[in-house]
């Protein structure tokens, strides 16, 4: 029997990001959590979910877990391998994901992600890894999962330092026209965070078993509503941790 | 070959007898000959490779060689990017992802951009699909690339080169623009191209062809270079004609410590190690010092880390099933 008391952060985060996946057939997932989240969907609530990678491979089989998006076993055994302006193009702006998932460093109530610097951009405190490809997901996805580890208001913040990838909302102000409903989920170690789309702003919808509203709402860098019938998450039940542990990353590459 | 000049060695051809007489251009050179050919101090470089086949080898002998002020035009900018920057090669970077992967950060290019130390870095900073736009107006010769991308963003207000345009058609709709980008040279690795330069990669194959187009001049740094029926039983397998290439580099594991599929494997450890040796600038100037400029070229990198050290990174066979071309009969027309 696998034992549900000893669960870590980041099994809690890829179990209940998983179900949020139940129905959905193609999630754009990077490595580490949304990886775990969908390869676990995967076995579970969404049977046809396809991941595609940021690197270009659709219908991956990998032999191992991968430790990159472009890591060889993700290739070997694919249904397709496709080139960078096919990927772009065609899959992510053509509108074929149904689920992108992004992280960030900060996220505002209107889903707004920064990844690029902490500070003023052209004399930064921090100089973050970018957009990489987070700005197309966004505007290309159907929706988007956020998955944070950690939910404090550092990372949720009233004011991004910069926006790099910005939800519909801005889109519509700058006069561009969104394909995708942007942020409608936002999974964390304290709840879970949603808006139906455009023009509404982030509301905490569910919280994990012993943590209270007002916590969540201390964490938050900005008045965050409550929904009038708060949930609170199942916790990981011992099958989806046992196919999480001996069936998805049974090295625990991911499951620190 | 030192001291034979590349373009005497582009107008030695070899002629192959088929039906019609074509000649054949060698363009196989050395590493030290390509890069002091096609890298120049003050030139925009581009160097591709999505993970895959990164031209880490070309990367460091532009390092020995002491290039100075380059423009380096890389999606993702990481491991070989932050050595250049240690190296003083670089001025200028465009880019859409500046760290090692998902395994740290790159220490020398946190310097650079943080704290201008020791020197300020320009940066130009793109999406993933604003690159490619820009690679793809640049090989097809485009004023501008339109992409959904970038509305609401802040980076237009620290890139001009992020534009807006009306489309021109009955619905007006508005999209941002990439400029193009026509790179002096553009360096890729691949697994296998034959003498000319018709160039064979399989697995992810990025971005590469189109920042080969894109640019004035390209070379191509290969696993091996193959006879040329290898290359014709598998056309399709091309990704870059030979007319697209200037020089071909044979240098076997020269994409260390990323990966050629189907030749070895990526050294994830070395990924994962390398945020600490660029975190101290001294320790990232010792491993130059040791690896690079300590080593004559990339034949000597590769001895220095050992047969022991590259069988940890072999892989084992996955071949794919042969398809039929299929050849016409002689004797049915």
């Amino acid at each position: 029997m696998t034992s549900t008391k000893d669960t870590t952060s980041s099994e809690l985060l890829s179990v209940v990001a998983s179900r949020e996946l139940a129905g959905k057939r193609t999630v754009f997932a990077g490595i580490g959590l949304p990886t775990l989240a969908a390869s676990l969907a995967h076995l579970t609530v969404a049977p046809e979910l396809e991941i595609v990678y940021e690197s270009g491979v659709c219908g991956a089989h990998p032999s191992h877990l991968p430790e990159t998006i472009a890591d060889a076993v993700l290739i070997t055994g694919a249904e397709a391998v496709l080139s960078m302006p096919a990927l772009f193009g065609n899959v992510l702006q053509g509108g074929h994901i149904d689920v992108g998932f992004l992280g960030a460093a900060q996220i505002d109530r209107w889903g707004n992600l920064n990844s690029s610097v902490i500070g003023d951009w052209a004399d930064p405190a921090v100089r973050l890894p970018g957009p990489g490809g987070a700005m197309e997901v966004m505007a290309n996805s159907g929706e988007v999962f956020v998955v944070m580890r950690r939910h404090d208001p550092r990372s949720f913040v009233d004011q991004l330092d910069f926006c790099t990838s910005p939800g519909p909302d801005r889109a519509l102000a700058d006069g561009i026209r969104p394909l995708g409903a942007g942020v409608t989920r936002v999974i964390t170690d304290l709840g879970i965070l949603a808006r139906p789309g455009v023009g509404e702003p982030l509301r905490l919808v569910a919280v994990h078993p012993g943590v209270t509203a007002g916590q969540v709402r201390a964490a938050t860098g900005w008045p965050l509503e409550v929904d009038g019938d708060l949930a609170t998450i199942e916790p990981p039940a011992a099958a989806e941790l046992r196919r999480l542990r001996e069936q998805v990353d049974p090295g625990r590459v991911y499951l620190r | 070959m030192c001291g034979i000049n590349l373009t005497l060695i582009r107008y030695w051809t070899l002629h192959n007898a088929d039906w019609h007489g074509e000649s054949v251009t060698d363009k196989t050179t050395t590493m030290a000959e390509a890069i002091a050919a096609f890298v120049h101090d003050g030139d925009t470089v581009a160097l591709e490779g999505f993970t895959h086949l990164i031209p880490t080898a070309a990367g460091h002998e532009i390092i020995r060689q002491g290039r100075r002020d380059l423009t380096v035009v890389r999606m993702t900018a990481d491991i070989v990017v932050d050595q250049m920057l240690a190296g003083g090669c670089v001025r200028k970077l465009v880019s859409s992802f500046v760290g090692n992967s998902s395994a740290g950060s790159l220490g020398e290019l946190r310097r650079r951009i943080e704290r201008a130390d020791p020197e300020p870095l320009e940066f130009e900073e793109y999406s993933h699909y604003g690159m490619i736009g820009r690679y793809l107006a640049g090989a097809q010769r485009l004023p501008f690339y339109p992409v959904r991308s970038y509305g609401g963003s802040d980076l237009p207000s620290v890139n001009p080169g992020l534009r807006k345009v009306r489309s021109p058609y009955d619905d007006g709709e508005q999209v941002y623009v990439v400029p193009p980008v026509n790179p002096d040279v553009t360096i890729i690795h691949a697994q296998r191209a034959d003498r000319s330069g018709n160039t064979q990669v399989w697995g992810l194959t990025g971005i590469q062809a189109e920042a080969v187009y894109a640019a004035k001049k390209a070379v191509v740094v290969v696993e091996e270079v193959v006879d040329d029926d290898v290359i014709r039983r598998d056309p399709n397998r091309t990704l870059i004609p030979s007319h697209a290439v200037d020089a071909v580099v044979a240098c076997p594991r020269g994409a260390h410590p990323s990966f050629a599929q189907g030749y070895y494997d990526r050294d994830n450890a070395f990924y994962r190690g390398w945020s600490a040796i660029s975190a101290d600038p001294a320790r990232l100037r010792g491993w130059l010092a040791e690896w690079v400029l300590g080593t004559r070229d990339h034949p000597e990198y590769v001895a220095k880390l050992g047969e022991r050290y590259w069988a940890g990174l072999a892989v084992d066979d996955a071949l794919s099933l042969p398809v039929n071309y299929g050849r016409r009969r002689e004797n049915t027309r």
